[in-house]
């Protein structure tokens, strides 16, 4: 407390220079501290105040496997050139090991700071089935309800359709993947599938709230209730609750074969799209393939406390990690999802367009786009556009 | 959970080298069968991953009035479908396509070894939607359904 208050009284006797450079940090510094003290989510804990000091954000840095590790260390390059006020506290988890204290402590840290960036954490295979998927424990801990993903085409990238815009809705703590499986019997396998009231329409909710937010002007919810008639059955039936609330914008349904089916042939008729955790990852992956592949696409990961930044389709790279070909497009665009979550906005737009500026250079595509960039290519050329539009920067 | 992608032997290979490789789901449906399917061969599969993904493959070939489906049980018991719907509004006009229930009769005479029928049937109906002459509605042209029948007849015979 008295900390804060130190700290409050500190900002207003920084130099007006200063002041005008970080513009609104010590007015928005203020309103946080006020807003979040003492305020407690849904589920009843206390949300901690924002990982936030001096106007530079600490934000959690989980490098996973892969590409990963590499990805990440051009963000950071990236941010530290732009002068972005975040410092990283970086956690590493170990995916070979049986033991949960890796994820712990990366759980741990998140709670600290709120936010995090993470590359994918490999399953291994040869594991356990006991050992659950290291990213579905993170996601599930932390009740990141909700992935959102951004599928837009690339004005650079040449795909077969054009003028996609959809925003993709995955429930993204149960379904198929609550990893509750047994073996009653030998060779018979039965895996529970988890649709819950509560969780179907807080993900509808947020899908709607979305739409209305952004001004989207439909809604299409994805199932297979012809054949899970209470599973899917019950999720629709959420969805169709919860858009009765909202009746400027249109609401419709549809079977997820037929929904792949129309994707590959027209996925111009896509909105807003919303759905369980299996479909979520079937239509997000295709549509990832629609707009160009996995080295393009961010995705975020939101609760109602915290937020979880990585790529959309969440893909470790194995084959292609340390040999400078990886696609750094959707790790960059997702630390600038990140950004717009701390309310740097600015500095994300800066990024952002600095970004799309370098995919329009066809001679810096990198091998997943059909080029022969490098990564070290791409990020560089992103960094003297930053610094071509006359953006306050560190040394190359 | 998992595919198996079996890959054809190459040319460069001895004729009984199969490769099968065990895919993720993520890996199988994103960037290969959406960017470059022909990459793919013979793909097996649990249920809900192939209603999901044999959906997918018919609309990266012109959907599923031209995809044929055969349903394969012990003992050589089989059922062999087209898998669109019933199309009620357009049933009893002469206007459907008879693509996909034709190519599922092929694939059933295949599967009673008549494969001479078989081919004969498949190549007239391929050299028939190759020619553009003679199509249905769907794939863009004006004719009947009993006119694209007849066309497919026609090349049989002038096969003989």
């Amino acid at each position: 407390m008295a900390a804060h208050s130190a700290v409050l009284s500190a900002s207003k006797i920084i130099n007006p220079f200063w002041v005008g450079r970080l513009g609104n940090t010590a007015k928005v510094f203020g309103t946080t501290l006020i807003s979040h003290r003492n305020k407690t989510s849904l589920t009843g804990e206390n949300i901690p105040p924002p990982a936030k000091y001096g106007g530079r954000h600490t934000v959690t840095l989980i490098p996973g496997d892969g590409i990963g590790p590499e990805l990440l260390n051009h963000v950071r390059e990236v941010f530290r050139f732009t002068c972005v006020p975040v410092d990283f506290e970086v956690v590493n988890v170990n995916s070979a090991l049986e033991t949960d204290d890796d994820m712990n402590n990366a759980i741990t840290a998140i709670r600290r700071n709120g936010v995090a960036l993470k590359g994918n954490i490999e399953t291994k295979h040869t594991l356990p089935a006991s050992v659950k998927s290291r990213n579905n424990v993170l996601r599930t801990s932390l009740d990141l309800y909700a992935n959102v993903m951004h599928c837009q085409s690339l004005p650079g990238v040449q795909t077969r359709h054009k003028n996609i815009d959809i925003m993709i809705i995955r429930e993204n703590t149960e379904g198929e993947y609550s990893s509750l499986e047994h073996e009653s019997v030998s060779g018979v396998v039965e895996s529970l599938k988890i649709i819950t009231r509560n969780n179907s329409l807080r993900i509808a909710d947020y899908a709607f709230k979305l739409a209305r937010e952004r001004g989207r002007r439909r809604v299409t919810a994805v199932h297979k209730a012809n054949i899970m008639k209470l599973g899917d059955g019950l999720f629709l039936q959420c969805c169709r609750e919860v858009a009765s609330g909202y009746p400027e914008i249109t609401f419709d349904s549809m079977i997820v074969d037929n929904t792949t089916m129309q994707l590959v042939s027209k996925p111009q008729q896509f909105d807003v799209m919303v759905m369980p955790n299996l479909y979520g990852n079937v239509v997000s992956n295709v549509c990832a393939g629609l707009v160009g592949g996995p080295g393009l696409v961010p995705g975020a990961n939101y609760g109602h406390v915290y937020a979880v930044f990585e790529t959309a389709t969440r893909n470790t790279g194995k084959s292609i990690a340390e040999k400078n070909i990886a696609n750094p497009t959707a790790m960059l665009l997702a630390s600038c999802l990140m950004l717009d979550h701390l309310k740097l906005n600015d500095y994300a737009s800066v990024i952002r367009n600095a970004v799309l500026t370098t995919m329009n250079e066809t001679r810096l595509h990198t091998a997943d786009l059909g080029g022969q960039g490098t990564t070290l290519e791409v990020v560089q050329s992103v960094m003297r556009v930053i610094q071509s539009k006359g953006q306050f920067t560190a040394e190359l | 959970m998992v595919l198996y992608r079996v890959l054809s032997s190459s040319p460069n290979k001895p004729a009984n080298a199969l490769q099968s490789t065990l895919l993720n789901m993520q890996e199988t449906i994103r960037e290969p069968m959406v960017q470059d399917p022909t990459q793919f061969d013979v793909l097996v599969m649990p249920n809900l991953y192939g209603d999901i993904l044999s959906d997918l493959c018919a609309g990266l070939i012109g959907g599923l009035g031209v995809t044929p489906s055969g349903n394969i049980g012990a003992n050589g018991v089989a059922i062999f479908e087209s898998v669109h719907g019933t199309a009620p509004d357009i049933a009893g006009k002469d206007l459907a396509n008879p693509t996909a229930l034709l190519l599922s009769a092929v694939m059933m005479l295949r599967h009673m070894g008549l494969h001479g029928h078989a081919k004969k049937i498949e190549t007239a109906c391929f050299d028939t939607i190759r020619d553009r002459k003679v199509l249905t509605k769907d794939l863009g042209g004006n004719s009947k359904c009993s006119e694209f029948t007849e066309a497919i007849c026609q090349r049989m015979k002038d096969m003989d």
